[in-house]
């Protein structure tokens, strides 16, 4: 019953993905495309962890970063790229835990949570960005302050250092690999722990009256969503070929926000769906000059919010709905979440 | 006989606001006690200080000779009690089935959560809105949808505040009959404010008023008490 | 001794800072709930105002202490009946909102002004104390930072208008009820907000080179600050703003300013983990 129907929407939109990353390149450079696939994973883990866990995080851009740092680090310092690779997703994952832990066990409203991950994306902006002296080195990579760090191994095939993978090869990896980690979190939400995390959104003291313990689940979360976006710093990397602390930066932190919210929270294809167009959208704009970039950015943001509360995709599905009425109860439960989890906190002394 | 949940000196302080006042309070296994009292007397915050919601300023709750006091709602409710608060507390975007089917899972692990689910379902009588976003529902359905989460952990234990607030009286009717089953294998506590319902399911009933304990006695002694009437018309005790 | 001297009057300048590009924002959220994200643009604006003005012959004092927060004022208005008035109790979505004006600020004025600097010399000149050169501007900011708490101050507990805000933000319906109309009460408050932010971006404006950018830098800091400080507009803002200019500038003297601005962040994530209700108490609560 709902194991089977979830079972084919999956598969349906794997194959349906498929099929268009196999016809996409007909329309669009594979170099482009490639980083439109890495955005959309890095919205991806965002639209994890705010569309389904209700965990409003500000700062996923730090964990990206870390990523893609933590990947071009280990590389120069190891030559080969199969362990880095598997740092870049360790690391982000490992401090997601760390931080997170920190902030559920101290239950810290939405807000604060919103906050305190925006300035931990803060420091390593500030800090990446002051570590342009000869001091800064770990290993034997420079970190290069401003200008970031250029001439690490890239991606290799596993245990050949000089068999690289890159331009086409490396676009259908990044294909297999946003393929895998979508099946991989369909698969999670669709485990007794993925569906603790939706009630978790939906209703946090009732699960824990039901005697599930919300921190650890909260942070385990939030640790998949880090260790999803360092992948994803991880595949910037080896596209881009050079780190910066730009990686860091609000605008990336805000980017991420936008696509999610353009696109659609509480599913899965929509934020992917929103960074790919808005990054592609941002790519076309960015050959012209009559307008500026951000404006439009910031524009779309603040309409979105104003005109389009529940995104591109819950919207067309509720379209769908309307013309398909019996698959109507089938959606009921894909409703989106409130983004403002806000009530009022004051204490009601008895009733 | 030994006591199941017991509260030695319990206290609880807003601010200035002493919402409960040194209480002491005893329960017997198996047995049904419903709270009353006025607005402001704390029944509530008690409660949330049994069910761990709230971490008492002074005093002891021990539950089967275990002293719970200040543990996480998640740790008491792992002993085996269901709690249903008073604003009903479900997850409105999930549909009937999965609130009580997340409950069943808790407590009875995968292989027989689907079986406590439906059981669940059908006691409560929830078969046609089983598929239905709990959002959708009435008030009174959604009381239902908790008590269903409740009762598909199958406690030995089941704190229950204000179960009947804003029900048909035909749903009342129900809901008393329904605590009646339960009380046959679990001890309840009940904070109500309805007298008509406490009648019905009553034995035994613990007074507050002014975060103490003004009265403990069978159903019909307190209702016949002088302080108890002059508590609820305000007048001065 | 007059090293001494010079560090004291560092630490208070640095207090004096956070205040300063704190006020406006600490307006909006703490009678408003709204966190105004493009708070660093409204400064950035208010540069630019002043910048033009001066270019223009205007008065430098006129500017920075009238034009800048006139105009940020006025486009803050505009940007509450535009935006912020149909989002009012929605936290998340209003910072979301003004995240995207943010962005669309940002653009526009690389759009009108390029994205190159610009800037005035300050129009005070620094002086001797023993060995040390003290900039003479640096005390101006201190005197406009304590005049900016005592108007606050003054103008929430003294005047009639600052009894009814304080009315509108704790109750809307009460005071709706008793005639007076929440909306406007929201409008002007909001106005206020936007125009101390404008002037602390006119005053700064002769010390920074502007670029379209700059809000970034004050926009962190900001909003660390009015979040620790709590739900007391005044007192949280100066508390705050003491804690981390203190530990900021001690920062800064031992190691260097990027170690002082990490350490600001830092001691602001330790902080709420502490106080998760920032330092003057329950984050959702109306009051001085």
């Amino acid at each position: 019953m709902v194991a089977a129907s979830e079972l084919r929407s999956a598969l349906t939109v794997l194959v349906i993905a498929a099929i268009l990353f196999i016809v996409a390149p007909a329309v669009i450079e594979t170099y482009t495309l490639t980083v439109l696939i890495i955005y959309g994973m890095l919205a991806l883990s965002l639209g994890l962890i705010w569309g389904f866990g209700g965990i409003l995080c500000f700062g996923q851009a730090a964990f990206f970063g870390l990523g893609a740092y933590t990947y071009a680090i280990s590389a120069i310092n190891i030559g080969e790229s199969t362990v880095p690779f598997v740092l870049g997703i360790a690391v982000p994952a490992a401090f997601a835990f760390i931080l997170g832990a920190m902030l559920f066990y101290g239950r810290l409203s939405d807000v604060y949570l919103g906050v305190i991950t925006l300035v931990v994306t803060l420091i390593f902006f500030k800090f990446m960005n002051s570590t342009a002296g000869p001091e800064y080195v770990i290993g034997n990579a420079r970190l290069g302050g401003f200008n970031g760090i250029p001439g690490f191994q890239t991606l290799n095939v596993p245990g050949d250092p000089g068999s690289y993978i890159y331009d086409v090869d490396y676009y259908w990896f990044c294909v297999v690999a946003i393929l895998i980690v979508y099946a991989l979190v369909r698969w999670l939400l669709a485990s007794p722990f993925g569906r603790i995390a939706v009630a978790i959104r939906e209703n946090e003291t009732r699960v824990e009256l039901m005697g599930y313990d919300v921190r650890i689940r909260k942070t385990v979360l939030f640790s998949i969503g880090g260790g999803i976006a360092g992948l994803s710093g991880t595949l910037f990397a080896n596209w881009a070929e050079i780190v910066t602390p730009g990686m860091f930066s609000l605008a990336q932190s805000a980017e991420i926000i936008i696509w999610c919210i353009v696109g659609g929270l509480g599913t899965l294809v929509g934020p992917v769906i929103g960074a790919m167009a808005l990054a592609y959208l941002k790519f076309l704009l960015g050959q012209q000059s009559l307008v500026d970039n951000m404006m439009l950015l910031g524009l779309i943001l603040t309409l979105s919010v104003l005109f389009l509360p529940r995104g591109i995709v819950p919207s067309l599905g509720t379209l769908l709905a309307r013309a398909m009425p019996k698959r109507r109860r089938k959606r009921q439960h894909h409703r989106r979440p409130r983004r403002d989890a806000e009530e009022s906190r004051g204490e009601v002394l008895d009733g | 006989m030994a006591s199941i949940l017991e509260t030695r000196g319990l206290t609880m302080q807003f601010g200035g606001v002493t919402a409960v006042d040194n209480v002491d309070f005893k329960l017997q296994r198996n047995e049904l006690r419903c709270l009353i009292g006025p607005n402001g007397a704390g029944k509530s915050t008690f409660f949330k200080c049994l069910t761990g919601q709230l971490k008492p300023t002074g005093g002891h709750v021990f539950i089967e000779n275990e002293e719970t006091t200040g543990w996480d709602p998640h740790a008491v409710s792992r002993l085996g009690i269901g709690i249903k608060t008073q604003v009903p507390s479900v997850m409105d975007g999930l549909p009937v089935r999965e609130n009580i089917w997340l409950a069943a899972y808790r407590t009875h692990g995968r292989e027989r959560a689907r079986h406590a689910t439906d059981s669940a379902i059908e006691r409560l009588a929830l078969r046609d809105i089983a598929n239905t976003a709990v959002g959708r529902l009435s008030h009174g359905e959604r009381q239902r949808v908790e008590l269903g989460i409740v009762i598909s952990m199958e406690p030995w234990l089941i704190l229950l505040d204000e179960p009947a607030a804003g029900m048909t009286g035909e749903e009342v009717a129900r809901m008393a009959e329904i605590i009646g089953e339960l009380n046959a294998d679990a001890a309840i506590v009940v904070v109500e404010h309805d007298m008509q319902f406490i009648r019905s399911i009553a034995k035994k009933v613990t007074v507050f008023n002014q975060g103490r304990i003004l009265v403990e006695e069978d159903v019909d002694t307190v209702m016949n008490d002088p302080r108890v009437r002059d508590v609820y018309l305000g007048k001065k005790v | 001794m007059d090293l001494a001297g010079v560090i004291a009057i560092e630490m208070v300048y640095s207090v004096a800072m956070l205040v300063l590009i704190s006020a406006g924002l600490a307006v909006v959220f703490g009678m408003m709930r709204v966190i105004n994200l493009a708070h660093g643009e409204f400064m950035m604006m208010g540069g630019y105002a002043t910048i033009v003005s001066v270019h223009a012959g205007i008065n430098i004092y006129i500017a920075m202490l009238i034009v800048a927060p006139l105009v940020v004022g006025i486009i803050g208005l505009i940007v509450e009946r535009l935006v912020i008035r149909y989002l009012y109790g929605r936290l998340i979505d209003t910072m979301l909102a003004t995240w995207g004006l943010s962005l669309f600020f940002i653009g526009a004025a690389t759009m009108i002004f390029g994205n190159t600097t610009t800037g005035i010399s300050p129009p005070i000149s620094g002086f001797a104390l023993g060995d040390f050169q003290v900039n003479g501007y640096n005390l101006f900011i201190v005197l406009v930072a304590a005049v900016i708490l005592i108007a606050m101050f003054a103008a929430l507990s003294l005047t009639r208008f600052g009894l009814i805000a304080r009315g509108t933000m704790q109750r809307p319906d009460m005071a709706s009820a008793l005639g007076y109309d929440p909306d406007r009460i929201y409008m002007l408050t909001f106005f206020a907000g936007s125009a101390l932010s404008g002037l602390a971006g006119g005053i700064l404006a002769p010390l920074v080179g502007l670029v379209p950018t700059t809000g970034a830098t004050y926009i962190a800091k900001a909003f660390i600050t009015v979040i620790s400080g709590g739900a007391s507009v005044i007192a949280g803002l100066a508390s705050a703003a003491t804690l981390f200019g203190l530990i900021s500038q001690s920062f800064t003297f031992l190691f260097s300013p990027v170690v002082g601005e990490v350490a600001l962040l830092v001691a602001a994530v330790v902080l709420l983990r502490l106080l998760p209700q920032g330092i003057t108490g329950r984050f959702f609560r109306g009051g001085m």
